[in-house]
């Protein structure tokens, strides 16, 4: 198992084959793990925080052994954390860098912030379509209030 | 037959807007046919809201269709507790079209995904009114005989009012130029203002009616609610600035129209509504033309 030890780059283990998502904002990573739904996998797990970063100042980085997203999937990182790298590793090499981009719509992940919406007050399911993807500004499907980027919450 | 209702306004694009206006005007000459025969029409009114019930209904009556429904959610199963979707599932077996009011902003994207039945958007909450904005456009299409390169002022509280927002989104295709007039509480919001430049709409703000209204066209007229207030000094000062009265009208052009979506509290005067250029009892009537075509080309019977 080889440890890099020499850099900041990786103090947490070395993965073999899986998914790294590196460079998430320190107070974003717990959010990362929540919207991949990563407490439902059965997959080892390697989670470090507050790591030193030169771009981020503190950093949080995922490591997820065998496990391979879909680009649909790893576009909901966008949503909160729109630098976060992706690197797909296999036998200890990166053997690609996975693009994040802002998906055209987005089903149950966000919240709405009107409390008026019907998602807010019954059993319906969150739909949003991204309106601006530079700007990240999302429109609700069903109540059409824009949300910011700074209003983006989660379910 | 599913989900071609009427949600939004922005569900129609241009076409749509002029083929339904074009259909409201042979509603006009004769309003009283039975091309609706044999159908039946929901009104589910979740809260109260007469005159849009009772421009729906007699659009429907006069067209020979039969409505159902309730005016209140007091008097509907709703308030013992039972889900819109399950209300809208089982309305949806008994009629040919669903008008719906709610007091919850979305209601109706929602009611028209889970109905079997086409949905027309009655108003939900601060969102949309849709039939509301093609009745606007039917009277200003009517007093001006175009819709294009017009001068409309608009009046009031242009935060919350949801009438005003919709006729600029809706007005978007005609090359409008817009005066925003209201206090600063009462702004239009950014996102309007980011629509008006992202789709090269011309407009101003100012705090004074006086300033644009000899240069207008049609003045819409927006109700100044006294809740949107905290201090209520201040809605009295607001409330009297923004009363249109007579005197103001003496310079107008003369094909000026005043609209107002109803009802009006204090912001026109009583001495307004003889002068030839108040149009609001009008519009209302209006919206019973244009509820027939919409309901008709909804029904796919024109």
């Amino acid at each position: 198992m080889k440890m890099k030890t020499d850099n900041n780059e990786l103090v947490v283990q070395a993965l073999k084959n899986g998914t790294v998502i590196d460079h998430i904002p320190a107070d974003k990573l717990f959010k990362v793990f929540a919207i991949l739904q990563l407490d439902a996998l059965p997959n080892q797990i390697t989670i470090g925080n507050n790591l030193d970063s030169h771009k981020l100042g503190k950093k949080g980085i995922i490591k997820i052994s065998d496990k391979f997203f879909e680009q649909q999937e790893v576009n909901k990182i966008a949503l909160i954390a729109p630098n976060a790298k992706i690197n797909i590793i296999k036998n200890y090499e990166v053997v690609e860098k996975v693009e994040l981009t802002i998906p055209d719509e987005i089903i149950d992940i966000m919240q709405c912030i009107n409390p008026m919406c019907i998602t807010n007050k019954e059993n319906v399911p969150t739909h949003f379509y991204f309106i601006d993807k530079k700007k990240r500004l999302a429109q609700c499907h069903y109540c059409e209030r824009i949300i910011k980027e700074e209003d983006i919450t989660l379910k | 037959m599913k989900n071609n209702g009427l949600v939004s306004i922005t569900d129609y694009s241009e076409e749509d807007i002029l083929r339904i206006l074009s259909y409201a005007e042979k509603f006009e000459e004769n309003p009283n046919t039975k091309i609706l025969d044999g159908k039946v029409v929901a009104t589910l009114f979740f809260e109260p809201s007469t005159r849009t019930r009772l421009s729906f209904e007699t659009a429907v009556n006069r067209l020979g269709g039969r409505v159902i429904g309730f005016s209140d959610a007091a008097t509907s199963s709703s308030s013992k507790g039972e889900t819109l979707k399950d209300t809208i599932k089982m309305v949806s077996n008994y009629v040919d079209l669903i008008v719906m009011r709610h007091p919850v902003e979305g209601a109706a994207r929602y009611a028209s995904e889970i109905a079997s039945v086409p949905v027309i958007n009655a108003g939900d909450g601060a969102n949309q009114h849709p039939t509301q904005t093609m009745l606007d456009l039917y009277s200003i299409k009517k007093t001006q005989k175009t819709l294009h390169n017009l001068k409309i002022s608009m009046v009031g509280d242009l935060k919350y009012g949801r009438t005003v927002h919709s006729l600029l989104m809706a007005m978007r295709y005609f090359n409008p130029t817009f005066r925003f007039v209201s206090p600063l509480e009462l702004q239009l919001p950014e996102q309007y203002k980011l629509f008006c430049k992202e789709h090269h709409i011309n407009y101003t703000e100012c705090n004074d009616l006086s300033q644009v209204i000899d240069d207008t066209d049609i003045l819409y007229m927006t109700r100044v609610q006294r809740e949107r207030f905290t201090d209520p000094v201040e809605y009295e000062k607001v409330r009297n600035a923004y009363t249109l009265k007579n005197c103001l009208l003496e310079n107008t052009k003369e094909n000026l129209r005043i609209l107002h979506p109803l009802p009006r509290i204090t912001e026109i005067d009583e001495d307004v509504d003889d002068n030839p250029k108040a149009y609001y009892f009008q519009q209302a009537r209006n919206g019973v033309f244009v509820r027939q075509a919409i309901i008709c080309s909804i029904l796919g019977l024109i």
